[in-house]
């Protein structure tokens, strides 16, 4: 039995080895997508008197069953009722913890990522019994821009982000002329389908929210 | 706070450790494996599965408001559980990887594989409930804390997946290796091999004398006795802790929810249907994985020696995907199902 025999033998012992575990890979091939937290995005593009865009505000709406999770094992004056102030800490904890994943929240200036400092000016409200967490989100730099771009979505997608139905993003302070687009996913089932094995063979996965995502645009000739 | 993550930590450790008095043999077995978790998606049905899935999953909110006025509501809110269950775990997670690798790696039967999906699934369930009885219900603890117990667990599930996968790379390598140096003196012997595959390795235990694997069972195919035997189950354990330890996330939030609307054993009932379909979705996984291993088997059979080669590669290689599981995840290149922490 000479070497190069063997080696020919091996390949083709090791044929059904490998569809197997192609098979198995298919099964475990990771991507978490499935949506736990379901979040109404309105937000607002904040200018300043010259036209530079200084920051974004956003308030979210966190849907039933987290706004009810999240509250747990908070003291409250009245059950069932939450000021702002008794949210206060739980605030404290949303804006440090969605630092992590940069605050869902993506903007590109022609074509350029612009990076945002710390959250300012945050706070919890109940709404209609849900949570509602108000945060402004300054940009690193002020700048002026013909096209801005603003992304919110998780690329994980562990969070559902809709815009909401009536005035999801307003222009605060910009110029007359600037206009907006918004670009819901039209519909994400119909963009997942599109997937298929090799999108997740490839660890791409890491995106796939983006499929998802709340794209606004904003031209300012 | 960070006492009473301790807290939380130290009473469901307690919880374990009863749990584990019960079930001796988690005791003798320190080696979980647990689940890797990712919740993830496959194929063209993606889509399909996520819409399936999401509704179910908002309809649970609704549902348990309901059964606060509407007792028969709590039906509708076991029938959506179920039917979560089983679209939730369709994707790859709640064990799969870890379950059907481990059988692929051992010598395992689909009744075995059934019932270790069925047992994980289980504790699984019993994990959600003990931290959200214990952290929420009886400590009154904050979602934050709870969030931190279960980040805990968590590293410690992907660390225990990634010594599981070493453990079994390390046996598996051992009995791959003396299958290729067996193919070249000794073809009639090494024939036997996949026959009997078994037999070489538990050769190499006494050789080696690595007593601790007569409990983990890892490391060779069973003889029919030991399946048989309360033996048998113990080697399973490992596996059904490693896969269990892990709550899904989605667990927790409709138990917590549930709590909040006084409906705390509505929350219970649903987490246990829910694990009851995603048994039955981890086994179909776990019983396609052993047809494959033995479609394999069929196929390499015959091939004068080679079989037992196959064979081995095959199992050294799903040990292998375990430990990078582990690994995987333990360094976060692998994204897992994401714990609700903000």
């Amino acid at each position: 039995m000479g070497p190069g025999v063997r080696r020919d033998d091996v390949s083709k012992f090791l044929r059904p080895a490998f569809a197997l575990f192609a098979l198995l890979l298919a099964f475990t091939a990771p991507a978490s997508a499935h949506p736990h937290v379901w979040v109404v995005a309105a937000s607002e593009l904040i200018y300043a008197a010259d036209g530079t865009i200084s920051g974004v505000r956003h308030a979210w709406t966190f849907d039933d069953m987290f706004s009810t999770y999240a509250v747990q094992g908070i003291e409250s004056k009245t059950k069932g009722v939450y000021t702002s102030e008794e949210l206060a800490p739980l605030a404290q904890t949303n804006v440090e913890s969605l630092k992590e994943f940069g605050f869902f929240t993506f903007a590109k200036a022609d074509g350029k990522k612009e990076k945002f400092l710390e959250p300012v000016d945050y706070y919890l409200e109940q709404k209609d019994g849900a949570l509602v967490l108000h945060f402004t989100l300054p940009f690193k730099t002020p700048f002026k821009t013909k096209a801005l771009a603003l992304e919110i979505y998780d690329p994980s997608f562990f969070v559902d982000f809709s815009l909401a139905k009536q005035d999801p993003i307003r222009l605060v302070g910009a110029p007359a002329s600037c206009t907006l687009a918004i670009q819901r996913p039209n519909d994400g089932t119909a963009g997942a389908q599109k997937l298929n094995e090799q999108t997740f063979m490839n660890g791409e996965n890491s995106n796939y929210g983006a499929m998802f995502a709340n794209k606004v645009t904003v031209d300012c000739p | 706070m960070r006492y009473l993550v301790g807290g939380c930590l130290a009473l469901l450790a307690v919880a374990m450790l009863v749990d584990a008095t019960l079930h001796p043999a988690l005791a003798q077995n320190p080696f979980g494996a647990p689940r890797p978790a990712p919740d993830a998606q496959v194929g063209g049905i993606v889509g399909w599965l996520l819409a399936k899935q999401s509704e179910f999953y908002r309809e649970m909110s609704s549902t348990i408001r309901a059964a606060k006025s509407d007792g028969s509501a709590v039906w509708t809110l076991l029938a959506i559980s179920f039917a979560y269950g089983i679209f939730h775990a369709a994707g790859p997670g709640h064990g799969k990887a870890v379950i059907s690798s481990y059988l692929v790696a051992n010598e395992e039967t689909a009744r075995r594989g059934i019932a270790l999906s069925f047992a994980s699934a289980l504790m699984q369930a019993l994990v959600a409930v003990a931290i959200v009885g214990i952290c929420a219900w009886l400590l009154n603890a904050t979602a934050k804390t709870m969030c931190g117990a279960e980040r805990a667990i968590e590293i410690a599930s992907y660390a225990l997946i990634a010594a599981f996968g070493a453990r079994l790379v390390w046996t598996k390598g051992g009995g791959f290796f003396r299958a290729l140096q067996a193919r070249h003196p000794a073809p009639a012997m090494a024939h036997a091999h996949h026959d009997h595959g078994h037999h070489h390795d538990h050769h190499h235990h006494h050789h080696d004398d690595h007593v601790h694997d007569e409990h983990c069972g890892h490391s060779h195919g069973p003889t029919p006795d030991q399946l048989a035997g309360p033996g048998g189950w113990r080697r399973g354990f490992g596996a059904i802790f490693a896969v269990g330890i892990r709550p899904c996330s989605g667990a927790i939030l409709v138990l917590v929810f549930a709590l909040a609307q006084g409906l705390f054993w509505a929350g219970v009932a649903a987490t246990f249907v829910m694990g009851l379909g995603t048994a039955i979705t981890v086994a179909t996984i776990a019983v396609i994985a052993v047809s494959a291993k033995d479609l394999a088997r069929r196929l390499s059979a015959g091939r004068d020696g080679g079989g037992a080669l196959v064979m081995r590669g095959l199992e050294f290689g799903a040990a292998g995907l375990v430990l990078l599981l582990g690994v995987g995840l333990l360094a976060g290149y692998i994204a897992a199902e994401r714990v609700t922490c903000f």
